[in-house]
C-alpha cells in the first residue's frame, strides 16, 4: 500500500508542471460551443503543442501512473480539456494500439498523436442502444471492400471527424454477438451523410450518421471478421475505465472554485450548502483514490482496464450531476442565466449517467461480472 | 504507486482473519450475545499476544513496528467479525498506558460525540467520564455511556473506525451476495432479479470506493484524507446494512441473524468520530484552502 512515485515520475511531473507554467498564459481563449471547426482547430492545436513538447504519447505508451501524473497536472493548470481528441485518444487510440497490426498502429496513431486527425464513435443505431448487440448496420464483402449500409445515432464529433470507429454486422446469420466487426470507416467516403442533433444544452454535440454503400477497405478492420465483439469490450473498457479519470481532477477544480464563489456571494454562510461541498470534496477525493486504486490494478489486466472501471463511471457520473447541482445551488437564480459558468455544465452532466452505457447498465455489469450474480432477465 | 496491500500485509490480514474465526466465530458471536456487557478477557489477552494493539508500537519498545496501512487492515477484519470491546481506544493507548499493549489493560475513551463505549468494563478511560449516564444500548455487543462533554477524537481513531466500518461494508456486500445467490423465489434466484442486483452493485460501489479512501488515508495520513474515509466508510457501511437486510426479507429482520448486529454496529461507530458535520465542514474549509 504506497502513493510514492519514482524519481523519473516526480522529474516528469516538475518538467510538465514547469511547462505549463510557459504556456498556458499565451493560450488564445477557447471558440464558442456551436462553432464546430474552430472547436476542432483548438482542441487539435493543443494537442499538436503536447505533441511538439514530447506529452503526446502519455494516453497509451506512458506507465499508468505517468498518466495520472499528467492528468493531474494538466487539469489542475486549467489546460485544455481534449475535447473533439476525446475518442481518438482516449479510446479508439488504445483499441488500435491494443488490437491493431503494426500497419494500423503506423497509419492511425501518429495522427491521433499529433493532432491532426479526429475521430468518432458509431456504435449505437436507432434500435441498439443499451442493447449494441442488437446493431443492423451491414457490412457487405465485395473484393477488398466491405460495403456498408446503416444508420448510427448519438454520433459525437461526427460533423468534424476524419475517422468513425465503426460497428458493423459482418455476419448476419451468426449469433449475436458473432458477427459484429470494428471498422475504421473514413468519414469522407462517399454515401455518408452526417446529420447533426441539437442537444438539450443548445449545440449540436452529436449526429445522425446514414451510411448508403459506403465502401470500406477490408484492411481497415482491426481484430478478425467477427471477432468485433470482443474489440468492442476492450474499447468500452478504456471508455469506461479511463477516459473519464481526468475529469475528476477537473471537477476537483470546480469544486474549489464554487466554495470560492459561494463565499463571495454570502452562500457559504449555508450551514447545509457548506456541507454539501464538503461531502462533495470527499467524494471527489475517493474517486481519485478510486482511480489509483484502479492503475494498481491494472498492471495485472494488461493495460487494458477491467470491468471494476464500471464501478468508477458508475460512482463518478452521479457525482458529476451532483456537482453541478449544488453549483445550481450556490448560484440561486442565477443558475438559469446560460451565459453563466458551471450553468451548460449542469446540462451536460445529465449526459453521463446515460453516454458511454447508461447507470442500469453499469449496475448490471458490476453485479454480473464483478459480484457474480446470475444473468439477470 | 499501489493502493493494494503487499504481499506481507495480505498474509498480516489472513492471519487475523483465522485468528479471529478460531477465537470470536459465529458460536462465540452467539454467545456474546446473549451474555451482553460481558467482555471476553482471555480473548483479549490473545489479541494482545497477536499484536493487535502494540502493532504500530516501535519493534525496541516491544511493539510490531508497523504503521497505519498495516492496521487498517487488521481492523477492517476486526469489523468484518464483530469483535466487540472498545479495540480502537486499547490500540491507540497501547504505549501510553501500562498493559494496554499487551491486552492486560482493555481501555476506553471519551468518543466524539461524548458516548463512552464499555465504560464499566474498562480498567482505565481517557478523557472525563465523570458524571456519565449508561444509555440502554441500541447495539446488544457495546454497552454505552453519555459522558457530559466530548472529547475531540485522534485522527488515528477516526481511521481504524473508518476501517472498522469498511469491514463491516464488505461483509454486509458478501451476505448479501451470497444470499441472492441460493434464495430462491418464482423459480429462480432472487439474484437474477434487477431490483435486487442494483441494490448488491452499490453496495460493492460504495466499498470498494470507501476502501481506496480508507488505503490512501493510511498511506497519507492526512486528516482530509482521514475526513474523507470516514465520510465514505461509514456511508458504506451503514447504507450497506440497511441494504443487505432488504435483500435478506423477513429473515434480516430477526434477532438471530448477524445482519442487525452489523446495523447496530456501523450506528455506534459513525458517532465515535464526532459527528459528521464536522467531517464535512472540515472538507469545506479545506475547498478554500487553496490545493483541493
Ligand atoms: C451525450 C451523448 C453522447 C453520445 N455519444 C455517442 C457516440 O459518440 N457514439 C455512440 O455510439 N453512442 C453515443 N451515445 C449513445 C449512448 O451510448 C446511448 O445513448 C446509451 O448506450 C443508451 O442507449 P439508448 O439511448 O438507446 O437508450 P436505451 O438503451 O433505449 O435505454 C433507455 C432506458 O432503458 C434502460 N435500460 C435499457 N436496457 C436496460 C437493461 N437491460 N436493464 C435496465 N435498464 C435498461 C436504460 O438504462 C435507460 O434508462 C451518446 C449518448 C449521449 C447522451
Amino acid at each position: 500500500m504506497d502513493l510514492a512515485h519514482t524519481p523519473q515520475e516526480e522529474e516528469f511531473r516538475a518538467r510538465l508542471r514547469r511547462w505549463l507554467a510557459e504556456v498556458l498564459p499565451a493560450l488564445p481563449s477557447k471558440p464558442p460551443p456551436d462553432d464546430w471547426p474552430a472547436r476542432r482547430a483548438y482542441d487539435l492545436g493543443w494537442q499538436r503543442r503536447l505533441h511538439d513538447a514530447g506529452y503526446a504519447d502519455v494516453h497509451w505508451d506512458a506507465s499508468p501512473t505517468t498518466r495520472l501524473i499528467f492528468l493531474e497536472e494538466t487539469e489542475r493548470a486549467g489546460a485544455p480539456y481534449v475535447g473533439a481528441g476525446f475518442v481518438g485518444l482516449l479510446h479508439a487510440g488504445p483499441t488500435i494500439a491494443a488490437e491493431g497490426t503494426a500497419a494500423q498502429r503506423a497509419r492511425w496513431l501518429p495522427p491521433i498523436l499529433r493532432g491532426e486527425e479526429v475521430w468518432c464513435q458509431g456504435f449505437s443505431e436507432p434500435d441498439a442502444g443499451s442493447d449494441l448487440a442488437a446493431l443492423r448496420t451491414r457490412a457487405r464483402r465485395d473484393g477488398d471492400d466491405y460495403v456498408v449500409s446503416g444508420s448510427k445515432i448519438w454520433t459525437s464529433h461526427a460533423e468534424v471527424a476524419d475517422w468513425c470507429e465503426l460497428l458493423v454486422r459482418t455476419d448476419p446469420d451468426a449469433p449475436r454477438h458473432r458477427g459484429i466487426s470494428w471498422l475504421a470507416m473514413p468519414m469522407d467516403a462517399p454515401g455518408i451523410t452526417v446529420r447533426p442533433l441539437r442537444t438539450l444544452a443548445g449545440s449540436a454535440e452529436f449526429a445522425e450518421v446514414f451510411l448508403d454503400e459506403v465502401r470500406v477497405p477490408v484492411a481497415n478492420r482491426v481484430g478478425e471478421e467477427n471477432d468485433g465483439w470482443r474489440v468492442t469490450m476492450v474499447t468500452l473498457s478504456f471508455e469506461r475505465g479511463t477516459a473519464f479519470v481526468g475529469e475528476v481532477v477537473a471537477c476537483r477544480r470546480v469544486l474549489g472554485e464554487l466554495a470560492a464563489r459561494a463565499r463571495e456571494n454570502g452562500r457559504w454562510d449555508d450551514a447545509a450548502l457548506r456541507r454539501r461541498l464538503g461531502r462533495l470534496n470527499a467524494e471527489f477525493r475517493a474517486l481519485w483514490r478510486l482511480t489509483q486504486w484502479n492503475v494498481g490494478e491494472a498492471g495485472s489486466t494488461g493495460g487494458v482496464p477491467g470491468a471494476a472501471g464500471s464501478l468508477f463511471k458508475l460512482r463518478y457520473s452521479h457525482a458529476r450531476q451532483e456537482l453541478y447541482d449544488t453549483a445550481a445551488d450556490v448560484l440561486g437564480p442565477e443558475s438559469l442565466d446560460l451565459d453563466r459558468p458551471w450553468v451548460l455544465d449542469r446540462l451536460s452532466s445529465l449526459s453521463y449517467t446515460i453516454a458511454a452505457g447508461t447507470s442500469q447498465i453499469q449496475h448490471n455489469i458490476v453485479a454480473e461480472r464483478l459480484l457474480g450474480l446470475p444473468k439477470g432477465r | 504507486m499501489r493502493l493494494q496491500p503487499t504481499g506481507d500485509q495480505m498474509a498480516l490480514r489472513d492471519g487475523t482473519r483465522a485468528l479471529l474465526a478460531r477465537r470470536f466465530g459465529p458460536r462465540a458471536l452467539r454467545a456474546a450475545v446473549r451474555e451482553p456487557g460481558r467482555l471476553d478477557r482471555a480473548l483479549w489477552r490473545a489479541l494482545g499476544d497477536a499484536g493487535f494493539f502494540a502493532l504500530r508500537l516501535p519493534e525496541a519498545g516491544g511493539g510490531v513496528g508497523l504503521g497505519l496501512p498495516e492496521a487498517v487492515l487488521v481492523f477492517e477484519e476486526a469489523g468484518r467479525a464483530l469483535l466487540p470491546g472498545p479495540l480502537v481506544a486499547t490500540h491507540l493507548a497501547a504505549g501510553r498506558v501500562p498493559g494496554a499493549a499487551t491486552g492486560e489493560t482493555v481501555v476506553t475513551d471519551v468518543g466524539g460525540c461524548g458516548l463512552v463505549e464499555w465504560l464499566a468494563r474498562a480498567d482505565v478511560v481517557r478523557g472525563d467520564a465523570a458524571g456519565a449516564e449508561p444509555l440502554r444500548s441500541a447495539d446488544p455487543l457495546t454497552p454505552l455511556h453519555r459522558a457530559p462533554a466530548a472529547v475531540e477524537a485522534d485522527p488515528a481513531a477516526v481511521l481504524l473506525t473508518a476501517a472498522e466500518q469498511l469491514g463491516s461494508a464488505t461483509r454486509l456486500c458478501e451476505l448479501a451476495v451470497q444470499h441472492a445467490r441460493t434464495r430462491e423465489q418464482f423459480g429462480r434466484p432472487i439474484g437474477t432479479f434487477q431490483a435486487v442486483q442494483h441494490l448488491c452493485a452499490g453496495m460493492l460501489v460504495r466499498t470498494q470506493t470507501a476502501r481506496a479512501a480508507v488505503h490512501a488515508a493510511a498511506v497519507t495520513a492526512d486528516p482530509a484524507d482521514i475526513h474523507t474515509a470516514r465520510l465514505l466508510a461509514d456511508e458504506a457501511a451503514v447504507r450497506g446494512a440497511r441494504d443487505c437486510l432488504q435483500v435478506h426479507g423477513g429473515m434480516g429482520f430477526t434477532w438471530e441473524f448477524e445482519i442487525h448486529l452489523h446495523l447496530k454496529r456501523t450506528w455506534v461507530r459513525t458517532y465515535r468520530a464526532g459527528p459528521a458535520t464536522q467531517s464535512e465542514e472540515f472538507l469545506a474549509a479545506d475547498l478554500l484552502a487553496g490545493t483541493p
